[in-house]
C-alpha cells in the first residue's frame, strides 16, 4: 500500500481511513491495454461510510482490490491507515474451520495470544448476533448468518477501515434489509470507515453517509452526494426513495451514452 | 442536538429488540438440523447389501460344484475345501503370519511414498518450471502398471525387501504426489484471496489456506496411493518369491500355484482382496467421510 511517496507526512496531518489519489488502472486485454479506471481520487475519512456506486464494468470491485493491496495500480497512490479488512460478495469462510475458529484465524494472524482469542471470537459472533455459533461449521449456517461470520471475520481484523464488496448481493430481500440494519449498528458502535460497494442504488442510499457513483468504462467519479437522512433509515422510508430516484436517473444518463456509439 | 441524539438512542434501543428477535427468527428459519441416521438405518443401507452379495457369490459357487457343473477340484475348489485351508492355516498359526509379512511391507512401504510424494507434490505444484519439467512424466507414470519395474528392480537390488520397497514407491509415489497437486489446483482463488487479506501470505498461507483447503485431493490421492502400494506389492511378491524373503500373500499364492493347490491359490486371493478392502475400509474411507461432512461436501440422500 506504500505506493505513495514520503510527502504523506508534509500533508497537515489530514487524517483519513483511505486516501485514493489520481488512480488509474488498466489491464491489458485482447484489444490492447484497457483502461478500467480513470484518475480516481476519492477519500474516505476516519469513521465515515462511504459507498461506490456503479453499472457494470465500473471498476468498483478494482478499485476496491487495489485499496486491499490485492493489486497495484498503474498510475496514482493509494493510503490507508493500517491494512483494510475486505469482506467478499461470497462469505469466503474457510470451511475445513467452525465459524468461530475462522474467527480466531483472523486473530491469530493479527498477532493476537493464543489465551484471548476464544473470548476475543466469543465477543465478535455476539456482536454480530450468533451468540451459541462458535461451534458451528460453516455449511450448517444459512448465508445471512455466514455473511455475519464473514463480517465478525473482518472486524476480528481489528482495521481502521471496512471494504465491503457487494457483500449482501448474493441474499434474499429481508435478509439483506435485516443485514443493512445490523451493519449500521456495528458501524456505529464499532466506528470503524466502510468503503462499500454496490450496484443498488437504494441499497447505497440505505446506508452510506455519502454516495459516490463511478461511470463505467473506464471508471471515473461522476456525481457524489452526501445524505444527511438521519440514521436509522429504512430502505423504503420516503426521503431514501427520493434520493434513490435521483441517482438512478444519473445513473441510467450514464448507461445510456454507452448504447450510443 | 441533545434531545435527538436521545430519542435516536433510545429509538435505536427499541429496533436492536425488534432486529435481534428477527434475525434470530431469520436463523431459525433457514438452518435445518443435520443428524446422523440411526445404527439400525446404517446397518440396513451399508452392510446388508454387501452381506447379501457375498452370500450370493457363496451360493452360486457352491451350486457349481453341487450340481456338478464344474467337476474338478483342481480347477475350481469347494468352499468347504478353501475354508478347511484357512482353518488349517489359522491352526498351524500362519495365516496371520501371511498377512502381517504382506501388511507390514505394504504399510510402511507406503508411509515411505508418503514422505516421499508430499513434498514432491508441493514442489510441482508452487513451482513452475518443476511442474513443467517433471508434472507430465509424473502423470504418465500412473498409467505405467508397476508390474513392468519388478525386473529391473530385482536386478539393481536383489531379491530382497529394498526392491519389494522400491516397486511400491514407483507405484505409490506418483498416485501421492498428483493427487496433491490436483488438490492444490482445485483450491478455489477466493480462499487465497481471503487468506491474502487476512494476512496469510507466503509459507503462513500455505499452512493456513493452501493445505487445509488441498486436504480433499490429497486424501483422494492418499486413497489411490494405498491400492497402488498394495497391487505393486502383491506383483513384486507373486514374481520375486525367495525363501530369504518370508511367506507373504503374494508368495502364498505362487506356493499354491507350484503345489498346483487350488485352494491356496484361492485362500490367497481371498486374503489380498480382504486386506485390500480392509484397509481402505478401516482407514482411508472413514478419513476421507470425516474431511468432506465437516465441510458439508457428503450429499446425503
Amino acid at each position: 500500500m506504500a505506493t505513495a511517496i514520503a510527502e504523506a507526512a508534509d500533508v497537515e496531518s489530514v487524517e483519513h481511513a483511505a486516501r485514493i489519489e489520481s488512480v488509474s488502472k488498466s489491464f491489458s486485454g485482447p484489444a490492447g491495454q484497457q483502461l478500467v479506471l480513470d484518475d480516481i481520487t476519492l477519500d474516505v475519512a476516519p469513521g465515515e461510510f462511504v459507498t461506490l456506486l456503479g453499472a457494470s464494468g465500473c471498476g468498483k470491485s478494482t478499485l476496491l482490490n487495489l485499496v486491499a493491496g490485492l493489486d497495484r495500480p498503474s498510475a496514482g497512490s493509494i493510503t490507508t491507515d493500517g491494512r483494510p479488512a475486505l469482506m467478499f460478495q461470497e462469505h469466503a469462510l474457510f470451511p475445513w474451520l467452525t465459524a468461530g475458529k475462522n474467527i480466531e484465524l483472523a486473530l491469530k494472524l493479527r498477532g493476537v495470544p493464543k489465551g484471548e482469542r476464544r473470548g476475543r471470537a466469543e465477543e465478535l459472533l455476539e456482536l454480530v448476533r450468533l451468540k451459541g455459533s462458535y461451534g458451528k461449521r460453516v455449511h450448517e449456517l444459512s448465508g445471512g448468518m455466514r455473511q455475519r461470520v464473514a463480517m465478525a471475520r473482518a472486524l476480528a481484523q481489528d482495521s481502521r477501515l471496512l471494504l465491503m464488496d457487494e457483500p449482501f448481493a448474493a441474499l434474499d430481500a429481508i435478509t439483506r434489509d435485516v443485514l443493512h440494519d445490523e451493519l449500521t449498528r456495528i458501524w456505529a458502535e464499532t466506528g470503524v470507515s466502510v468503503l462499500f460497494v454496490t450496484h443498488n442504488v437504494r441499497e447505497a442510499v440505505r446506508l452510506a453517509q455519502r454516495v459516490v457513483l463511478l461511470s463505467s468504462r473506464p471508471g471515473r467519479i461522476a456525481r457524489e452526494w452526501r445524505v444527511d437522512i438521519p440514521q436509522p433509515r429504512r430502505i423504503e422510508d420516503a426521503p431514501v426513495a427520493e434520493l434513490s430516484r435521483e441517482i438512478t436517473e444519473v445513473l441510467r444518463g450514464e448507461i445510456r451514452r454507452h448504447g450510443q456509439h | 442536538m441533545a434531545s435527538t441524539e436521545t430519542t435516536e438512542t433510545t429509538s435505536d434501543a427499541s429496533a436492536k429488540d425488534g432486529l435481534g428477535g428477527l434475525e434470530a427468527g431469520l436463523d431459525a428459519l433457514e438452518t435445518t438440523a443435520v443428524g446422523r441416521p440411526p445404527l439400525r438405518q446404517t446397518l440396513l443401507n451399508k452392510v446388508l447389501p454387501p452381506v447379501v452379495a457375498v452370500a450370493v457369490v457363496l451360493v452360486v459357487w457352491q451350486g457349481l460344484i453341487s450340481l456338478k457343473i464344474v467337476d474338478d477340484p483342481t480347477k475350481l475348489p469347494s468352499p468347504a475345501d478353501v475354508g478347511n485351508e484357512f482353518k488349517d492355516a489359522w491352526l498351524s498359526g500362519t495365516l496371520l503370519d501371511y498377512i502381517w509379512t504382506s501388511i507390514s511391507r505394504g504399510l510402511l512401504g507406503f508411509l515411505f511414498a508418503l514422505a516421499i510424494g508430499t513434498p514432491l507434490g508441493l514442489l510441482v505444484a508452487r513451482v513452475k518450471f518443476v511442474r513443467a519439467a517433471i508434472g507430465p512424466i509424473l502423470s504418465g507414470l500412473q498409467s505405467l502398471p508397476s508390474v513392468a519395474w519388478v525386473p529391473p528392480a530385482v536386478i539393481w537390488l536383489g531379491l530382497n525387501n529394498s526392491m519389494m520397497y522400491a516397486v511400491i514407491l514407483l507405484g505409490a509415489v506418483p498416485s501421492i504426489a498428483n493427487g496433491l497437486v490436483s488438490g492444490i489446483d482445485q483450491v478455489p482463488p477466493l480462499f487465497l484471496r481471503a487468506g491474502r487479506t487476512l494476512g496469510a501470505t507466503g509459507l503462513k498461507g500455505a499452512w493456513h489456506i493452501v493445505m487445509p483447503a488441498a486436504l480433499p485431493g490429497y486424501l483422494a490421492g492418499l486413497k489411490q496411493g494405498w491400492a497402488f502400494s498394495w497391487r505393486s506389492l502383491m506383483a513384486a511378491e507373486i514374481i520375486a518369491s525367495s525363501p530369504d524373503l518370508g511367506i507373504g500373500l503374494g508368495a502364498l499364492l505362487e506356493n499354491g500355484r507350484n503345489a498346483s493347490s487350488m485352494s491356496m491359490v484361492f485362500e490367497a486371493i481371498i486374503l489380498i482382496l480382504f486386506v485390500g478392502i480392509a484397509i481402505d475400509l478401516l482407514i482411508f474411507s472413514p478419513l476421507e467421510r470425516w474431511v468432506l461432512r465437516s465441510r458439508g461436501l457428503l450429499v446425503r440422500n
